[in-house]
């Protein structure tokens, strides 16, 4: 294949020096070496549009001055270079060692509970160590022997030509002319058709399967478990809950009865899940937040309205509760209305009663929809 | 007849009118007697301390203590003032967590009340929640058998302290953060009596958890699990405080990736 450059500033003569490795130590040391200018012969350059733009955009600095090492001019410094390197080497050999070693003395098999732990973690701990020290220092030494005793002179190497040769361009033109006429695609219309028709349904496949994705949630964002009369249960315990179980200044998460024997105990959980707070009854003042409690107990979903987190880090002397997530932070006295933070809305307060056997019953389910906001909320 | 007579004037009138020596002592040991026994039938102390069972001796050297060192902010009678809130009705639990951890008495004014070195020994912090009990009734300081979790279900411990205490205390009971500076400690190394009187008695921001919320077998079972992930060991090498993705994530960042640039440079420096 020919090298001949089709675009390029050089003259033959020019390139043939350039391609050849320059050594700035050949030419003495300090003497800076020029690649061949292309400020003469600019006009030649097609890539400059005949005008000479390019050229006077820069001369070309030509490689800096050689800095010699130590080790090139201290023969003592190469010395102590090679045994810097020799001490990688072995090093590498010592994180072998470690690792065979650590191999067969651990052996975890015969321990049981927290010593098995232990041994695993030390045996985990001491391979590593021995894998990383070999595989890391023979790196690092092969790294220090290139830079410090390997020769180091500044070499260029013109870039070659991008750009085909002619005769490469035209042969595969020709080459792919020949391919076509040869599947004869223009003269069989049968096989292009059934072709096409064969491959534009295959993007079906890709979008067929996104019925998974559905039905769609229809109403479940708008309702949750909680429905007129169903009795407040405590998380994870399950223990049903009387007035005066909570102090004031106490907090009960609590779960809807009878959720661990819905179809989808998970999914309603994530909705349901709710905060029963006691507060001094003289701190509410909102008329519906009164109305809704029992006793200065009062109701709220657990699940933050920004992007759902459980809303759980209630503060009983400043009545805040905080979203651990994005630091949403809603006061409790004034109907978890939204006093820092990202969150939009307030929480949706659950309407709370007591059942005829003194037991904390919701009055309605959530009159809004819990979370986040979605698409189709409104 | 307006004009203000001082007691000593009037009972000097009164003795002068009725002509008897000896009414003015009579009248002053009868007006004596009536207020002590107003007090002691008025005041809730008595009551209180009689039920508590303390020695009077106990209580008086609790309250010698309690003017001595927390009555600045928390007022004469307890009653409370705008630099702290009355003790009355906050039991001997509140009062040995308080008092038994250093938080009380408060160094200095914050956001939250640190934990310190207690100032206390441990029969002085028992005579001061005495005298504080006595002012009213509360949750009393758990005895040994109350905290004595051994035996407990740590795994229902971990799935009540998981939805109760986790989202502040950390999972693994690391602390964390609040509001304005306000944290949740670290509970690896409160003692197991100090754990029950926080959940009992609610210090600061934290909620109350009485025993109609947390039963007292719960509050044992989150003990349990509290002891149990404090002190298990740690296989896979360093915990890094188990204060979740934060620790590890600055690990991975400044550490891991600081040896790799760190990596890079050396391969692009030039050797000297």
């Amino acid at each position: 294949m020919s090298d001949q450059p089709h675009t390029g500033p050089n003259t033959p003569a020019d390139r043939d020096q350039a391609t050849r490795i320059h050594s700035a130590r050949e030419r003495g040391r300090g003497d800076v070496q020029h690649l061949p200018d292309t400020t003469h012969d600019a006009a030649d350059d097609p890539r400059a549009g005949g005008h000479g733009e390019l050229a006077t955009r820069f001369e070309n600095p030509g490689i800096p001055a050689h800095v010699y090492r130590r080790s090139d001019v201290d023969p003592k410094a190469a010395d102590r270079r090679e045994r810097e390197v020799a001490a990688f080497f072995g090093l590498s050999t010592l994180g072998t060692l470690l690792f065979i070693i650590a191999y067969f003395a651990i052996k975890p098999a015969g321990a049981t509970g927290d010593r098995l732990l232990q041994q695993v973690g030390l045996s985990t701990k001491l391979l590593g160590l021995g894998l990383g020290l070999a595989m890391f220092c023979i790196g690092a030494g092969a790294i220090h022997w290139a830079k410090t005793l390997m020769p180091d002179d500044e070499v260029a190497t013109v870039r070659k030509p991008m750009r085909s040769s002619d005769e490469d361009r035209e042969g595969a033109i020709a080459a792919l002319r020949e391919g076509a006429a040869g599947a004869g695609l223009g003269r069989r219309k049968l096989i292009r058709n059934s072709l096409l028709g064969a491959m534009a349904p295959l993007g079906l496949l890709a979008i067929i399967p996104l019925r998974d994705l559905g039905p769609l949630p229809g109403a479940a964002l708008a309702n949750t478990l909680w429905r007129p009369g169903r009795r407040l249960v405590t998380d994870p315990t399950g223990d049903l809950i009387k007035v005066a179980d909570i102090e004031i200044g106490g907090v009960i998460h609590v779960e809807p009865e009878g959720l661990d024997k819905n179809a989808h105990p998970l999914e309603e959980a994530a909705k349901a899940t709710t905060l029963v707070i006691r507060l001094s009854p003289d701190l509410i003042t909102d008329p519906k937040q009164k109305r809704w409690s029992v006793d200065g107990i009062v109701a709220y979903s657990k699940i933050c309205t920004h992007l759902g987190c459980p809303v759980g880090l209630y503060e009983q002397q400043t009545h805040h509760l905080l979203c651990p997530c994005h630091q949403s932070t809603y006061d409790v006295t004034k109907d978890c209305a939204v006093i820092f933070g990202p969150a939009a809305r307030p929480l949706p307060q659950l309407p709370l009663g007591v059942d005829a056997e003194g037991y904390l019953i919701a009055t309605d389910d959530f009159h809004e929809p819990v979370g986040p906001s979605f698409w189709e909320r409104g | 007849m307006t004009r203000m007579l001082s007691p000593r004037a009037l009972l000097g009138a009164l003795s002068r009118r009725r002509r008897q020596r000896l009414l003015p002592a009579v009248m002053l040991l009868t007006a004596l007697g009536a207020t002590g026994g107003a007090y002691a039938a008025l005041a809730p102390s008595t009551g209180a301390a009689a039920a508590s069972g303390a020695s009077s001796q106990t209580l008086e050297q609790g309250r010698a203590l309690f003017l001595k060192n927390c009555a600045t902010c928390h007022g004469l009678n307890a009653q409370g003032s705008s630099d702290g809130p009355t003790l009355i009705g906050v039991g001997a639990a509140s009062v040995d967590f308080q008092v038994g951890t250093g938080r009380m008495p408060g160094a200095q004014l914050g956001v939250q009340v640190q934990a310190k070195r207690p100032q206390f020994s441990a029969t002085q912090v028992a005579a001061m929640a005495a005298y504080v009990a006595s002012l009213g009734p509360g949750p009393s300081v758990p005895s040994a058998a109350d905290v004595n979790f051994a035996g407990a279900d740590v795994a229902a411990g971990g799935q009540i302290y998981r939805t109760n205490c986790a989202m502040c205390h950390n999972y693994a009971g690391s602390g964390g953060a609040l509001t304005q500076g306000k944290y949740a400690p670290s509970l690896k190394k409160t003692i197991p009596k100090h754990i029950y009187e926080a959940m009992l008695t609610g210090p600061q921001s934290m909620p109350v958890f009485g025993n109609g919320t947390l039963s007292p077998k719960e509050k044992r079972e989150v003990i349990a699990f509290l002891r149990t992930t404090s002190t298990e060991s740690a296989p896979g090498g360093a915990t890094l405080g188990k204060i979740g993705p934060v620790s590890e994530g600055a690990v991975g960042w400044l550490a891991g990736l600081g040896a790799l640039v760190a990596c890079a440079v050396w391969l692009g420096a030039k050797a000297r």
